[in-house]
């Protein structure tokens, strides 16, 4: 039981990244961003590359948030220079990126055991070597968010921060500001989909694998946990949206844990996560026409 | 001084709905003048402010600033040293901010948006002295959401907001028109004080007659695209209200509505 428990955890921390990447697009940008299906596997292929050429795992993490920054400017360039619509512009890059993707990782790639992760290098051995593997996994992962979120936050009250919440809110004030709004917009893609692009890697060195479909679901599980997260925290006013879209993804990690547990076929998944979306939807009222800023 | 010189704007060129709004349409405002622009619906007021702002392209013609041509300047950029003011209270502030942070973003216009802090405690007074002069006691609600309030407050914030940092030209878009009328005619008093105060050249846009006798120093009546009432000094403090709206029937009437 505590096992479930502490596997749901990692789960819902390493995941928690792609809610960021959502919550910024969807809820503070209201940019329907589908780029994230693609970005999320672009960062596990590249970590699962770099890993088997034996490069130094903490330097995967950087490489898989330089491109997914790349993804996210890609569908900045497409939607505000190219002037494509919002959905379309992601729905092109993220087919793209998934010949991309099987260009650079094949359609799976398995990370051997003798090859270190983040989870087994030498530096989380020394600080953390007391620990089993789980256990390291769990204190890793809740860092990196924790240390991810406080940026976040700190980031959202700069100039820069709150014009990019502006934008969201408000673009046509942001013009009257004397700001081209287009550029702020890929700023925030940038961010968003390097944060996804991290959240891939971490799933490749907690898995040691890529596959080319991992990225399927990955929109519609962000959506869902900034849903849940912002619903469930709705009053309380002292509750961070970036707190809550990480207690959304750790509770949607643990739906998904208890179906499997009671029964569930593995392949069945997508099918529950799709229900799981709606029952989300309806239940919290929102049913999706209303966007929910931060 | 701003010019606009031979603008032609034609809606849905190149389909059966074609309409050409403006045919070689020019204006010149000095600098300093308090415009108010009436006329009926359709008769191309709001497309005139959206051209001098960039917000729609033009098939011909140009704008002028100081003799200078800002038609190939993105809106944006025309932004730098315009202020606007919509008649929709939501299009002028930022409604899931609070009004700090809307007041701090447009305090920033003109500087660089980069990672130091947002909101700038040091100006806080000075935001307070600024609600304060408003009146509506505002001055005790910095950390409400800007959606919180009314619709007249949050047109009072937009005003403070669009005439905060240096600039030249004010756009007044039917700003009052969706207030009641003593919001309006408060909103009115404010945006003549900030004009005078801050020797701005401002264009208002306005289905109040009142108004527009009542405040500037020049008025416009527009139709299908062209001026065809234009007075200015001692002649616009002459004209009545009974007078436009006489002059209003009359085009009206001609146009066979």
């Amino acid at each position: 039981m505590t096992d479930l428990l502490i596997s749901t955890l990692i789960q819902g921390l390493v995941y928690a990244l792609v809610s960021f990447g959502v919550y910024i697009t969807y809820s503070i940008l209201d940019f329907p961003d589908l780029s994230v299906d693609g970005s999320f596997p672009l960062g596990a292929a590249v970590t699962a590359l770099l890993l088997t050429h034996g490069v130094n795992p903490y330097l995967t993490l950087l490489a898989a948030l330089g491109v997914g920054a790349l993804a996210g400017l890609c569908t900045g360039i497409i939607h505000v220079k190219l002037h494509v619509r919002d959905l379309l512009a992601g729905i092109i890059t993220m087919t793209a990126l998934f010949s991309i993707n099987l260009q650079i990782a094949g359609s799976n790639l398995t990370v051997e055991r003798s090859m270190d992760t983040i989870f087994t290098a030498a530096p989380a051995m020394a600080l953390l070597g007391g620990l089993n593997l789980q256990g390291r996994k769990l204190v890793i992962s809740l860092l990196i968010v924790v240390a991810v979120k406080l940026l976040l936050d700190l980031y959202f009250r700069t100039k820069s921060g709150l014009l990019l919440r502006a934008v969201g809110d408000n673009a046509g004030l942001v013009t009257t500001l004397a700001k081209d709004k287009g550029n702020i917009k890929m700023l925030g893609l940038v961010i968003s989909n390097a944060l996804v692009a991290l959240s891939g890697s971490l799933v490749c060195h907690e898995t040691r694998s890529f596959s080319a479909t991992m990225g399927t679901g990955q929109v519609v599980f962000g959506l869902a946990t900034v849903i849940i997260g912002v619903a469930l925290f709705r009053r309380v006013s002292f509750v961070r949206g970036t707190t809550a879209v990480v207690v959304g993804s750790i509770l949607y990690k643990l739906c998904i844990a208890v179906a499997l547990d009671l029964g569930l076929p593995p392949n069945m998944m997508k099918l529950i996560t799709a229900i799981l979306f709606l029952l989300v939807l309806v239940v919290s009222g929102r049913k999706g026409e209303e966007i929910i800023h931060a | 001084m701003l010019e606009v010189r031979g603008v032609t704007k034609i809606y849905n060129s190149g389909t059966v709905t074609e309409q050409c709004l403006f045919d070689n349409f020019s204006l010149t405002v000095s600098d300093g003048q308090f415009i108010s622009i009436v006329g009926s619906n359709g008769s191309g007021k709001t497309s005139l402010l959206n051209i001098i702002c960039g917000s729609i392209p033009v098939e011909a013609g140009d704008v002028l600033v100081g003799g200078e041509s800002i038609s190939k300047k993105k809106d944006y950029q025309r932004y730098a040293s315009m202020g606007r003011v919509y008649q929709n209270p939501a299009a002028g502030t930022c409604p899931n901010l609070t009004m700090l942070e809307n007041l701090s973003l447009a305090d920033n216009k003109g500087k660089a948006f980069n990672l130091t802090r947002g909101i700038n405690k040091s100006r806080v007074d000075f935001y307070r002295a600024q609600l304060r002069e408003l009146g509506l006691g505002l001055e005790d609600k910095l950390h409400m959401r800007m959606g919180s309030l009314s619709g007249g407050q949050r047109q009072a914030v937009a005003l403070l907001m669009a005439t905060m940092t240096p600039l030249k030209f004010l756009i007044l878009d039917e700003h009052t028109a969706a207030l009641d009328p003593k919001t309006a005619e408060v909103i009115m008093e404010l945006t003549d004080k900030v004009v005078r105060e801050k020797h701005l050249t401002a264009m208002m846009v306005t289905h109040n007659l009142r108004s527009a006798v009542g405040y500037g120093d020049r008025v416009l009546m527009m139709n299908r695209g062209r001026v065809v009432l234009d007075r200015s000094g001692e002649e616009k403090r002459q004209t009545s209200v009974e007078e436009l709206f006489e002059m209003f029937h009359k085009i009206s009437m001609d146009c066979g509505e």
